[in-house]
């Protein structure tokens, strides 16, 4: 099974609910390959609480056009297929510009001289390993370098059938990041906050989610107490089924900001987020 | 004419909270334009109860449409696509069209290029909305991008350029930006040419983590920066380390805020904490305004 971890707001507890449900799912000896994948390539967080063994490193690159001025004719055609101002064509030399370029390789193939080639331009890296019998893998966008989704892209392709449940904590927002977070997911996971940021922002998640790529929801309220009952009027109106509420408790927060699992700190939330699986389980296949 | 924006790498920190109370205190003696700058999933207008002047389209990515009647399934785009956006026949027959999948097309128009049949035409789908609004504060200029629409990037620097076409036509002092998470596109949309970005992180290892990463990106394109912990209690510890940390690098910690409750009581109330409250939350925002002019030269 494949579960994404969303919310559209940040800091609502993505990241606490993808790596505790893992602790625990690893805890309770679930018989079957478990695969976390942090997808959050700008700010990736999950590894300060699983504190993974990295084993291995890749980097992550875009097949970027490099153009051999000898054989340049200067007929353009590169700047007008490119859909993305990333490479231009002057009177006497061709510029790409790599940070606009998405890899597309359209201007290659449409060159009349076949004067552009293809070198790699690196925009991140990725880096795998384990958390006891847990694959761990996560990306990392280069400073400075705008586009995420190919990074997203590569990670999951360490999705593989032998897995019997791979978890994906995905990014804040709702743009091309997230979307690639969720395709492919039997279940969409939205953690939210019971305030008006964490229900704009949900309702939000659930448009890209059940509206846009068809895929099953369920919520999980975090910072149960908080706020106004928005949230919770909102999912019976839409009939999204609340699978865990986790209260606001300052003994949460505090073991969150030293980088403690809340699963270690306070360990009956093994059980509870257990139940949790076997809700979401449920969910996927009804 | 100012630009400041709000970042914070991690979400959740407090971004609009900070951006929504920093305009209700500058307001009170300048004249400001705010921009929503987290067109993904935009809050501020939550806060500052805007009225909506004018409304606008947004378009700015394309998607590949193929035409049945004229695709012979040869498979040209299955081939020359680089995103798996294209949607293969079912197996059984091998004369039914090709289509494309919208959400994983990026636009780049390969396989309009390269079909043979010229059966694969380009479409200019709208990708948002953005407002030019009234507030109590000054006007706001904000975005809404749909959901799982591209180019957020894009959108950003679409609201940026109307807001400093407003801030110079209407002579304001400050442009307040309220960023988004991260550091990847839009993030770098947000900040490219302010004079000043003020990060908002919490006293958390993942908020060290990622005020790394984004006081990175400021580095990376040269934007003086400010610091400001907010739920500074939280983790008394972190917060000094914090404090070491930006000191070595020479960044001013310009607010530290404690965790407190009435910041979620003044969003339920859909307004700045600061015209909310006047406890130690209050004092210690106004604080924050006071150093951020003195940073950038105008107080």
């Amino acid at each position: 099974m494949i579960l994404t971890i969303a919310s559209g707001k940040g800091g609502t507890g993505k990241t606490t609910v993808a790596v505790n449900l893992a602790l625990s799912l690893m805890s309770q000896r679930h018989d079957g390959k478990l695969l976390f994948l942090d997808c959050d390539v700008e700010e990736p967080n999950a590894h300060l609480f699983l504190k993974p063994v990295i084993t291995r490193r890749e980097e992550v690159s875009v097949m970027i056009p490099q153009v051999d001025p000898i054989r340049c004719a200067h007929h353009a055609r590169c700047t007008v297929v490119c859909q993305f101002h990333a490479i231009a064509a002057l009177p006497n030399v061709t510029l790409v510009f790599p940070e606009l370029c998405h890899g597309c390789g359209g201007c290659t193939l449409e060159c009349p001289e076949q004067a552009i080639g293809e070198v790699p331009h690196t925009i991140g890296m990725i880096e795998e390993g384990r958390v006891g019998p847990i694959d761990f893998a996560h990306g990392i966008l280069n400073v400075g370098e705008p586009m995420a989704t190919p990074i997203i892209r590569q990670l999951k392709g360490r999705i593989r059938n032998d897995y019997d449940v791979a978890i994906l904590d995905a990014p804040p927002g709702t743009a091309c990041p997230v979307v690639e977070s969720m395709r492919g997911a039997d279940l969409v996971l939205m953690v939210t906050e019971p305030t008006p940021f964490g229900l704009h922002d949900l309702r939000l998640a659930v448009q890209v989610a059940r509206d846009e790529l068809a895929l099953p929801v369920a919520v999980v309220v975090n910072h149960d107490g908080v706020g106004d009952t928005g949230v919770d009027e909102y999912c019976t109106a839409e009939g999204i089924p609340i699978l865990m509420r986790i209260p606001l408790d300052r003994r949460i927060a505090v073991a969150y900001s030293k980088g403690t699992p809340l699963v270690e700190a306070l360990p009956e939330y093994r059980d509870q987020l257990c139940q949790l699986f076997a809700s979401i389980k449920q969910e996927a296949s009804a | 004419m100012k630009q400041l924006v709000i970042l914070s790498g991690k979400g959740g920190t407090g971004k609009t909270t900070v951006a929504a109370a920093l305009a209700h205190l500058a307001c009170q003696d300048s004249s400001i334009v705010l921009v929503d700058a987290d067109v993904d999933a935009a809050n501020l207008e939550l806060v500052l109860s805007p009225q909506v002047r004018e409304e606008n389209a947004f378009f700015s990515s394309k998607v590949a449409v193929t035409d049945p009647e004229l695709c012979t399934a040869c498979g040209t785009c299955e081939e020359v696509c680089r995103f798996d956006a294209v949607i293969a026949p079912d197996e059984r027959s091998d004369s039914d069209p090709y289509s494309i999948d919208p959400v994983a097309c990026e636009g780049c128009a390969v396989c309009h290029y390269q079909c043979p049949a010229e059966a694969i035409r380009m479409e200019e789908p709208q990708d948002g909305l953005w407002f030019r609004s009234d507030t109590p504060f000054g006007p706001l200029v904000h975005a809404h991008l749909f959901a799982g629409h591209e180019n957020s990037g894009k959108l950003v620097s679409e609201v940026r350029a109307q807001a400093r076409k407003m801030a110079s036509a209407g002579e304001h002092d400050y442009i307040i930006i309220d960023g988004p998470p991260g550091i990847g596109c839009a993030v770098i949309a947000a900040a490219t040419g302010v004079n000043l970005v003020l990060v908002v992180i919490e006293p958390t290892v993942s908020g060290v983590h990622d005020l790394e990463r984004v006081l990175g990106v400021t580095e990376h394109f040269n934007i003086p920066a400010l610091v400001c912990i907010n739920k500074s209690d939280i983790n008394l510890e972190t917060t000094l380390q914090i404090s070491d940390y930006c000191a070595r690098l020479n960044i001013d910690v310009v607010g530290i805020i404690p965790f407190d409750t009435v910041v979620t009581e003044a969003m339920v109330h859909g307004r700045p904490v600061t015209a909310h409250e006047d406890g130690p939350v209050t004092e210690e925002l106004r604080r924050v305004w006071e150093r951020v002019q003195a940073s950038l030269g105008t107080s």
